[in-house]
């Protein structure tokens, strides 16, 4: 019963972000791109945190990174596809050795030496002019073209990053429905009792943090050309809590928690700007107040419900079976 | 020698301050857990109360005294029970969040209803400078030296020679056995809150006059909060006091000898070394373990 109503769901979410867009404006599918790309990188980081359990408050710098990536080499005259490669690549790569000392440290420690890895990722940003041009940042990050045709319009791009976000959701669907993924939930639930049945939690922390952090670097791939222009203070800490932000508020370690977290933190904003300068005051009252509603975040709030219907079903059939047993 | 001197000075002010703030920052996590990202915004907005109180004509001293009381109830009392409390049993993470949220809620709100310019905060201390064996000291740094110390001296003080202060230490080392032996966990945790909501407007009074009052001056303070506590050791209020000064004195030293464009980098590889080296901070005790 419940399976087939979420798969409607689905279906009908499917179509409204294929079909809706023929309507909207630019500024509505630009939202609509950036809450594509934000899901990537929330994706990312559910792996690592939601999945895998090790906190990160780096995911900003990783994005920032594959967006830095995308931004020298396509105005350097490489495709796109070449810098989407090498961003993920690089993502992994730093990624890993991020992950070392995840095998030291736990929790909240492991989340500070995030922070300050995030706040070096910045400074670099900042200050190596030569590589990333410091403050002014790179302009004019073009847009790719895909069998010839170009992703100028905001729409073709919008698909191309809707594209991308179906070919990480299945590839993560596989991901985590794969020893590997049982593997992660493992490392998270009890390390301790992971590594007594023999799985290499060495190798899956680093591996966690390793394949978080390429769905970064992917996510900042596509974002510098969505926007055009690549500077520093987009990458701070600031983006870094607000991944985390959608992480938690979607639901942590619930494989649809990224993109309700990534609609809420993308597109709640948009939608309360009518309120002008009190919009941020909502959204962070809204913010609170679902959290204290329910900590384990939107998602949460649907896994309850269905648990509770469960619960009522299950203990209706129990009632008429004694019943049953009794009439006689 | 004596502008070194004089830097390392101007550091143990700025780090007796951090230590102010981090040592409220340890005492929220010891008895609950609570990361509170809010924690530069707490010393952000009792300068606030304070300077609203003064635009009613109260006299500076009043203005002070209601601003203390305002910062402990609504950032020790009203924050535990309306934030802290709900969120308590669903571990570490959401409330971490949910502070972030709070956060913008307190820059925001601020900015909106008071004023995004910096206003103006009267000091405590005369300006100038006491000149001392050639070093020029400046009273504003001398006064935030001496009551940041005279406040955590007290509170020490507070901890560990009042039969009050033993039972909140035990509450926060082991809240089981606490509770077994007839100690008041729950009132304990609140009381921490509620020095915590004085410690802030303590340091929003030193800090304020200093860096004029604005919205965003928590932002680096929070900030700089957290890296005091982890670096001193996340579970001794002695480390967070250490922490902060070694802050204090590191960040000014950055300032005046490295280049400003890798200043910040300083405190963060401080940071990352502790960490990785001593992950239980400089004065901390490693945490046990439960599997």
């Amino acid at each position: 019963m419940s399976s087939r109503w979420s798969r409607l769901g689905l279906l009908l979410a499917l179509g409204f972000l294929i079909l809706a867009p023929l309507e909207f404006k630019r500024y509505g599918l630009y939202i609509l791109s950036q809450w594509a790309v934000m899901t990537i990188a929330a994706m990312g980081l559910n792996l690592t945190l939601g999945y895998a359990g090790q906190v990160s408050l780096a995911q900003g710098a990783f994005v920032g990174i594959g967006a830095y990536c995308a931004a020298i080499l396509t105005t350097n005259g490489w495709p796109l596809a070449a810098a989407i490669v090498l961003a993920l690549a690089l993502g992994f790569a730093i990624g890993w050795l991020l992950g070392y000392p995840a095998l030291r440290v736990q929790h909240h420690y492991l989340a500070f030496v995030t922070l300050a890895f995030s706040t070096l990722a910045f400074l670099v940003f900042r200050n190596e002019a030569w590589l990333t041009n410091g403050t002014d940042g790179i302009d004019g990050v073009p847009r790719p073209s895909v069998f010839g045709l170009s992703l100028k319009p905001h729409l073709y791009y919008y698909y191309f990053c809707l594209f991308v976000l179906a070919c990480v959701t299945l590839a993560m669907l596989g991901l985590v429905r794969s020893p590997w993924g049982r593997a992660f939930v493992a490392l998270r639930e009890n390390p301790m009792r992971a590594l007594s049945l023999g799985v290499d939690t060495r190798r899956y922390t680093l591996m966690a943090f390793a394949l978080g952090s390429a769905l970064g670097a992917l996510s900042g791939a596509l974002y510098a050309p969505l926007v055009g222009l690549v500077e520093p203070p987009a990458f701070t800490l600031t983006l870094s809590l607000n991944l985390l932000m959608m992480v938690i508020v979607g639901g942590s370690g619930y494989f649809l928690g990224p993109f309700l977290g990534a609609l809420i933190a993308v597109l709640l904003p948009e939608w309360l700007r009518f309120l002008e300068s009190y919009y941020l005051i909502l959204y962070s009252l809204l913010v609170m107040g679902l959290l204290i509603y329910s900590p384990t975040g939107l998602i949460g709030i649907v896994d309850r419900h269905i648990v509770r219907r469960r619960t009522r079903a299950a203990s209706a059939a129990r009632a008429s079976l004694s019943a049953s047993i009794e009439a006689p | 020698m004596a502008e070194f001197l004089a830097i390392v000075i101007a550091g143990l002010a700025t780090g007796a301050l951090y230590a102010l703030v981090a040592v409220g920052f340890t005492l929220l996590w010891q008895t609950s857990q609570t990361i509170n990202f809010a924690q530069g915004e707490f010393v952000m907005l009792p300068a606030f109360f304070m300077l609203a109180a003064m635009n009613a004509r109260l006299p500076f001293w009043a203005a002070i005294l209601l601003g203390f009381v305002l910062s402990t109830a609504i950032l020790g009392f009203a924050f535990k029970r309306l934030l802290v409390d709900p969120m308590l049993r669903h571990g570490v993470l959401p409330l971490a969040i949910a502070t972030m949220a709070l956060s913008t809620f307190l820059k925001e709100s601020v900015k909106t209803f008071y004023s995004a310019e910096a206003s103006p905060f009267p000091s405590l201390a005369p300006t100038g400078d006491l000149h001392l064996f050639g070093v020029a000291i400046a009273w504003q740094n001398i006064a935030v030296l001496v009551v940041a110390i005279a406040a955590v001296i007290g509170l020490q003080f507070l901890l560990a020679g009042t039969s009050t202060g033993r039972q909140m230490q035990a509450a926060a080392q082991n809240p089981t056995v606490a509770r077994i032996l007839g100690v008041p966990v729950e009132r304990m945790i609140l009381y921490t809150f509620l020095i915590n909501g004085a410690l802030v407007a303590l340091a929003s009074l030193l800090i304020t006059p200093i860096y004029l009052a604005k919205f965003t001056n928590g932002e680096t303070l929070g900030l700089a909060a957290f890296i005091a506590a982890i670096v001193g050791g996340f579970n001794q209020i002695r480390g967070a006091i250490a922490g902060g000064l070694l802050l204090g004195v590191v960040d000014n030293l950055a300032a005046a000898y490295v280049s400003t464009q890798y200043r910040g980098a300083i405190p963060m590889i401080l940071l990352i070394a502790v960490i990785l080296f001593r992950p239980a901070g400089l004065l901390g005790r490693p945490e046990e373990r439960t599997v």
